[in-house]
Formats: C-alpha cells, structure tokens, sequence
C-alpha cells in the first residue's frame, strides 16, 4: 500500500474513532440529562412545583458557583495527582487582606474593586506557589504541604482580623456580589436575573476547560500525572507545571474569596472554613476527575458541584433536617463515585 | 526440574529445560541477560506459572502455583532486589509472615530469639534493632539469606548476589554459602561473573535462548568453555547493511571525562555523524547511566558534552532536547510513554510548542497530520491516532516513542535496548530506521544486552564495565567470545 493510501486510511479510520468517542460522550450526556429531568419532575411534584421555577434554578447555581469555582482551580490540582487542601482557609485569608486593603485606600469606584480583586488573587497566587515549593524541590507530598497552608492561612487570618469580621467601608461592592452585570438583558427578555458569582463561574469554568483540554499547559498537566518521569524525560518542565497548578487553584480561592466579602460587605475569617473545600473536593470526584492523576475533565467538575447543589436544595424543598443532608449527600458522593466506575469497567469490556 | 516450558507473547522463554539439583550443592546457573535464567527461577519460586514440564523434590512431583507452595516445600528466593521492609529492623523482617506470639500480643523475646539463633548459625554478626534501611547492602542480603532459612529452606535460589557487593562483602556470602552448604542446603547460584564461578560452584550449567545447553562439574568447565556455551552458534538476525561512515564526517556528540559516581566514571568518546556505536556490558555495568547522564535525566554531572563541535550545558531533559539529542529509553512504560494518553498525545508530547498557533491553543489537526505521517512512515499497527498507547502492543508503543523522537529532528540519537521485548518483525523496521537515521547524517549511541544486535548493528563497540568504557572494538575485530570476556573481566 502506498503512503498516501495508508494516510488516508488512517485519517479516515481517526474521523471514525473520534466519532465513535463522540457519540459516545453525548449518549452519556443525553442520558445524564434524561435521568435529570425526570427525577426533576418527579421531585418537582413532590414540591409542589417549587423545584423547577426558574428562580430556584438560578438560586442553586448561584449556591454552587463558590465551590464550583474552587473545584476548577482543584481539578489542575488532582490531574496531576496532587491535592489542594488550603483552599478553604486561603477564601478566609484572601478575603480578610482584600477587606482591610480596600478600607485603607483612599480612591474608590471600579478602580478600587479591581485593585482589591488584584491583591486577592495575587494572595491567593503566593499562597500557592508556597504550597508547590516543598512539593517539587523536596518532593513532599502536597496533602502535608497544603495541610500546612491550610492551618497557617487561617491562622494568620484570623490573627490579622483579630477575630472579628471587617465590614467594608466602600459600597462599591455590593453590586459584584449581589447584582447582576447582565439585569438589563434579562429583564428585556423577562426572565430571572442571572447572579454575577453565577457569571464568574461560567466564565472561570469555559477559561480553565479551554486552558486544561487546548493548550500546551493543558496537555503536560495529563502528561504529568498520567507519567511524570516519561513527561519529564520528554522535556516537560515538571517543576513549573506543577507549581503553576497550585498557583492556578491559589487564584481560585483568591476569586472566590473576593466574591464571599462582596456578597457579604465585610471580609470574615469564618468565611470558607466550613465544609468548602471537602465540598470542592467532591465535586471534582464526583465529576469524574481520578485522585490518581492523569483524567478528569472541569466540565465534569461542575456538574459534579451542581448535582451536589442540588441535592442541597431539593432537601431542603421537601423539608429535610440537616443533619440526614449530610448522610444522603455522603451516600451519593460514594454511589456517583461507584457507578462511574462501573461505567468505566463495563466499557472496558466491550 | 524437568522438560520445563515457557512462552510469552511473541517469545519462547524457555523449552524443555530439565534441571536437577542435589543436596548439599552449590549449582551456578549462568547465560547471558535473557536466556532464561530468571524465569526459570521464577517457575521454581511460584512467581510464575509454567506451561509445560513438572517439578520434583526430593524425589515426589509437586504443585508450584503460589509463592507460599514454594515456601511450604522448603523453595527459598533471594532476589536481586531484596524483599525487606525497609521500616523494620532485621528481627521483624527475619520472622515476617510468621511472627511469634502470645495472644494477640506479639512475642518480641521469642522473635528475637529466633532471629538470632539463625544468624548465629550463619555465623553473621548484624546489628538487630536498626532499621533495615540503614544497613549495607551486604548487611541486607544476610538478613534476606537468615529470612529465607528460619523458614527452613532446603532450596535456596541466589539471583546474583554478588553483584552488588564488595570483594571482602563477596567472601563473607562465599563463606556463608559454604556453611549452608554443609547443613545440606542445595543452592542455585545465578551469575555473571567468570571469575568467582570456580570458587563458589560444585556444577555449572549454562542457559541459552531457553535452552539447557550443557551441565559440567565446574573443575572441568574453564571459562572459555563457558563463554562459547554462552555465546554459541546462533541463527544471525537480518541486521540491514550498515553504509559506511564517511571519511571526513564530522563528529556528532562528543564526550569527555563524563562522571556521575558511582555509576559513571569518567567516559570520553565521540560519534562521528553518520555512525552507530555499540555500547555492550553487563546489567548494572553502567551503560543506561551514561546515556542517562548525556540527556540530562540525571543530573548533577561532571565532564563535557559536545552536541556538533557546541559545548552543551545539559541540567534537565529539556535542555537535552533542546541541544538535539533524542534519548529513547529503555523501559518505555514507566519512561517513555504516558500510557493513557493517545498516539497523538503521546507522538507529540516533547514538540507540543510546534503545533501551538498564535490563538496559543494547540492545533490538533496539523498533530493529526503529523502523527499519521510517522504511523505509515513507521507502519505503527494502531486503528487510530486516538487510540490509547495502553492498547498496543510492545513493538508498537515502541514505534511510538520513536516518533516521538523522529519528529523533533534531532541529530543525536540514544537508544537504550531499543529492541528488548518486541517482535521479530518490529525489530528489522527498528534497524531499519536507525539505519535510514544514520544515513542522514545522525549520530547513533546503542546500548544492548544482545549481543548479535550489538556486532551486527554497530560501527563500533564500546565495552562497558564499572562505569567505564574499557575496550573498544572495530566492527571487525570484535567477537562475541572476545566481547563477552571483557565484559565479565575474564579477559
């Protein structure tokens, strides 16, 4: 067979696998939204039809933006077989800093809101890079760096706020937390107004899944943690890759630490030390990401956040006490978790 | 052992090999890297099961289809690399896997006891309650030998235990094995070394491609006799026909008092453009650590290291690349490929920057393009670029990182056992293509434990031993009997 032939064989043979792999992605995207919609409706009766209004919808994305966030800066993270666990604390230290910056300033307006956005995510960014520096000159594992960072940043934010939240003296907040950029469109075309933390976890999930699936960044960070001696004997800067990814998930919380002090006016130390950054966690697990490294996806991670989202809320229509949220939101962590794998292995077999 | 059989995919690992050992004998089992010797043992141990052949001991066929079949019929393995815990102390690791006890209380006393009753036997004096990790080397093969005898072996299988030790290390495990060997203990001895076979061993046999080749006392069996058993007349592999360097080609790579002890010291040698250099020696005589330290896998080095007459500073793999030199490793799954990507992905994993447009994405139709050109160039049997490099065989994923080098044009080209585990019909497109390399004016370092491979694919041969090149042969000159008795110091 001539090349040429052999080539075009190949090329026809490549269309046909990447359209296997097509429809194999949206067969299980149809199906996933299938499944949705009807339990959808199912619990929508059960709540009297409060589930599927078009406020509550809005209000659940809006509840998951702040973890859905984090979980994209922690999908790097866990790509490269790492963990990220300061993420929680470096919400409450980036937005306890941005807080007592902005009320030191003495200009206000957009260029105070973008000033005070810069010093959080450049916190947040130094916070990280101080997590990567044991992990790639000493090789310490990141869930004893980051552990670390994690008792340090909320330490630290704590003792710089004396304890107490810092309410913020500049208005000029409000409208990033609670307002909505896009109120005029949506109120032409009457519908509900779409939150701005809504319109940040949009925007930082289409960015990063540009950033993880079409670029070289992207491309090392699966090499790194598919096979990290064959990616460095390839060139690959394995240090900076993988400082950047800790960087990357630093800003994360840097941008969500900014938006909890907008929504709430004040910069609190309490902010983000709950269950944020297990919940972050989850949702990227529950999206598909593999703590062993080397596959996951931040489309995944957001539907991993949403459906955690809404399992809050549907709880919460049908009146159920916090306490069994927690043991249901458990159990379907760990049945999400088992059913993909099942997924993988039954489509191994065949 | 007797008419034992083996394959794997695409090799026959051992045919009808009978084997007989006595008590009270030390047998030295030896054959070049891939005769067979290891899996032989294996067999033996329960590591591996075998196809065909059956297993006596003392004289009563058994079943050996576990590790723990082998130890209750008194089969003990030392392996090359030991099987100590290296948080435990010799005591914990002596009486592992049967630990005395009172209730459920460990029994320290007792367990120490034991331990120490059978290093006395041995006649070993080893410190007992410091971490395993923190003794020698020699120190940790005793505890290993006293592990394996408080289990009371009557077998015990040794896969080159001298080859990690000192000469004054080397006469302690002689004098052990002489005491073991009094007790009535039959040992296996596998080896390399001509030069301790004499001392060491009542009987020699030689492997060779899976073969038992011959078995003599070893009072009887001098080491050119060895050799020639171990070397034999072989079918010659179709190696292509080397096209001769050209007079005034200009030199490739250039290398010069390179040192990374204790692997490496102080290498010099050059490739001339156009060239194939052979680098033979034993495992572990520092061949892949020299390759490895002229690509910046491991750094820091000392010496010097000319890329086409420019000094090349090489302190990580990227600067490697950067300076032309394409280093294909010799274990391609944990080093050169990442599994669970695609052909895509992984052909053009060290060149990513050159299919990055100015939208700074990376461009996956012109990867597409250039990865089928290297599937047909390369005839790499995939369905697709896509298809994940963990679903191909070895020949292919092979082919695989030599795209990933070919597309990079580099002009220095280190293969490290570039053919080890593919099949035959893989390995001529290999030769091929590193011919085709030369032809184009590459320069070509090999390094290979084959040793037709090396004489018939090579210009010239360096001789490794003790992370030096001692000999150097013209393509020639050199014989296998004459290349193997350098490599094992028997010349």
């Amino acid at each position: 067979m001539a090349d040429e032939q052999i080539q075009e064989a190949l090329e026809a043979s490549a269309h046909q696998e990447r359209s296997k792999r097509l429809r194999a992605y949206w067969l299980r995207v149809i199906g996933a939204l299938a499944g949705l919609v009807v339990v959808a409706i199912v619990i929508n009766v059960f709540a009297k039809g409060t589930f599927l209004a078009w406020g509550n919808i809005v209000q659940v994305l809006r509840q998951i933006s702040y973890n859905c966030i984090m979980g994209v800066g922690q999908t790097f993270v866990i790509i490269t077989a790492g963990i990220d666990l300061s993420i929680g604390s470096l919400v409450s230290l980036t937005g306890v800093v941005m807080a007592l910056f902005a009320n030191a300033m003495h200009f206000g307006g957009l260029p105070l809101v973008v000033a005070t956005l810069a010093v959080g995510v450049a916190v947040g960014a130094l916070a990280g890079y101080v997590n990567a520096l044991p992990v790639v000159r000493l090789n310490l594992p990141p869930f004893i760096t980051t552990l670390a960072m994690m008792m340090i940043a909320v330490g630290l934010s704590y003792k710089i706020s004396h304890g107490r939240p810092i309410p913020l003296q500049s208005g000029d907040f409000q409208g990033i937390g609670i307002g909505a950029f896009l109120g005029g469109l949506t109120r032409a075309m009457h519908v509900h107004d779409i939150p701005n933390p809504v319109i940040w976890m949009i925007v930082i999930v289409a960015v990063g899944s540009i950033l993880l699936t079409k670029t070289r960044f992207g491309r090392y960070v699966f090499a790194l943690g598919g096979n990290e001696e064959a990616a460095r004997l390839a060139g690959v800067n394995v240090r900076r890759i993988k400082t950047l990814v800790y960087v990357i998930s630093g800003v994360c919380a840097g941008i969500v630490g900014f938006l909890y002090m907008a929504l709430f006016s004040s910069g609190s130390p309490q902010t983000g030390t709950g269950d944020e950054m297990l919940e972050a966690i989850a949702a990227v697990v529950v999206g598909g990401t593999s703590l062993m490294g080397g596959r996951g996806s931040i489309v995944g991670t957001f539907f991993g956040a949403l459906l955690i989202g809404m399992l809050y809320n549907v709880m919460n229509l049908l009146n159920i006490e916090s306490y069994t949220q927690k043991i249901v939101l458990g159990a379907v962590i760990l049945l999400a978790v088992v059913l993909d794998e099942t997924r993988k292995r039954y489509l191994a077999k065949t | 052992m007797r008419g034992i059989g083996k394959s794997f995919p695409g090799v026959r690992a051992l045919d009808d090999v009978s084997l007989q050992l006595y008590a009270g004998e030390v047998l030295a089992l030896v054959g070049e890297n891939g005769a067979g010797k290891s899996t032989l043992m294996k067999i033996l141990a329960g590591a591996q099961p075998a196809d065909a052949g059956r297993i006596f001991v003392d004289g009563s066929a058994v079943r050996i289809d576990t590790p723990g079949a082998a130890e209750r019929l008194g089969i003990g393995m030392i392996y090359q690399e030991f099987n100590l815990v290296p948080a435990l102390n010799a005591v914990e690791n002596i009486v592992l896997g049967n630990e005395p006890h009172r209730g459920i209380f460990l029994d320290e006393r007792v367990a120490r006891e034991r331990a120490s009753a059978v290093l006395v036997e041995l006649g070993i004096a080893l410190p007992l309650d410091v971490e395993t990790a923190r003794l020698s080397v020699a120190q940790q093969q005793m505890i290993e030998i006293a592990k394996v005898l408080s289990k009371r072996a009557r077998i015990v299988v040794m896969d080159e235990p001298s080859a990690a030790l000192s000469e004054r290390e080397t006469d302690r495990l002689f004098d052990i094995i002489a005491r073991l060997r009094a007790r009535g203990v039959g040992i296996v001895y596998i080896s390399h070394r001509m030069e301790e076979l004499p001392r060491v061993a009542d009987r020699i046999t030689v492997l060779r491609d899976g073969h038992a080749i011959e078995t003599r006392v070893a009072k009887d069996f001098p080491a050119d006799d060895i050799i020639r058993a171990m070397v034999g007349r072989r079918l010659d592999a179709h190696f292509p026909e080397l096209p001769p360097v050209a007079a005034g080609a200009p030199v490739a790579l250039s290398v010069r008092n390179l040192a990374r002890p204790p692997a490496v010291n102080g290498v010099s040698f050059e490739v001339r453009s156009g060239e194939i250099v052979g680098f033979s020696g034993l495992v572990g005589a520092g061949r892949t650590e020299i390759l490895r330290a002229i690509a910046g896998a491991d750094v820091p080095l000392h010496g010097e290291v000319d890329v086409g007459g420019h000094r090349v500073r090489v302190l990580q793999p990227s600067d490697g690349i950067a300076a032309g030199i394409a280093f294909i490793t010799e274990d391609r799954k944990s080093q050169g490929l990442v599994l669970g990507m695609t052909v895509r992905e992984n052909v053009t994993l060290a060149h990513v920057g050159e299919f990055v447009g100015r939208d700074l994405l990376v461009n996956r139709a012109k990867e597409t393009q250039a990865t089928n050109h290297y599937i047909a160039e390369l005839r790499i049997r995939t369905p697709s670029p896509e298809q994940l490099v963990r679903n191909l065989s070895g020949g292919n994923q092979q082919k695989v990182v030599l795209a990933k080098w070919l597309l990079g044009h580099a002009r220095v080209f280190l293969f490290d056992e570039p053919t080890r585990g593919i099949d035959v019909g893989s390995k001529a497109e290999i030769y091929n293509l590193m011919v085709s390399l030369a032809r184009n004016g590459a320069g070509i370092v090999m390094v290979s434990s084959d040793l037709p491979e090396i004489l018939g694919m090579s210009h010239r041969i360096c001789v490794v031993r003790g992370g030096a090149i001692v000999r150097e042969f013209l393509r020639g000159e050199a014989t296998p009997d004459a290349v193997i008795a350098v490599a094992t110091g028997a010349a």
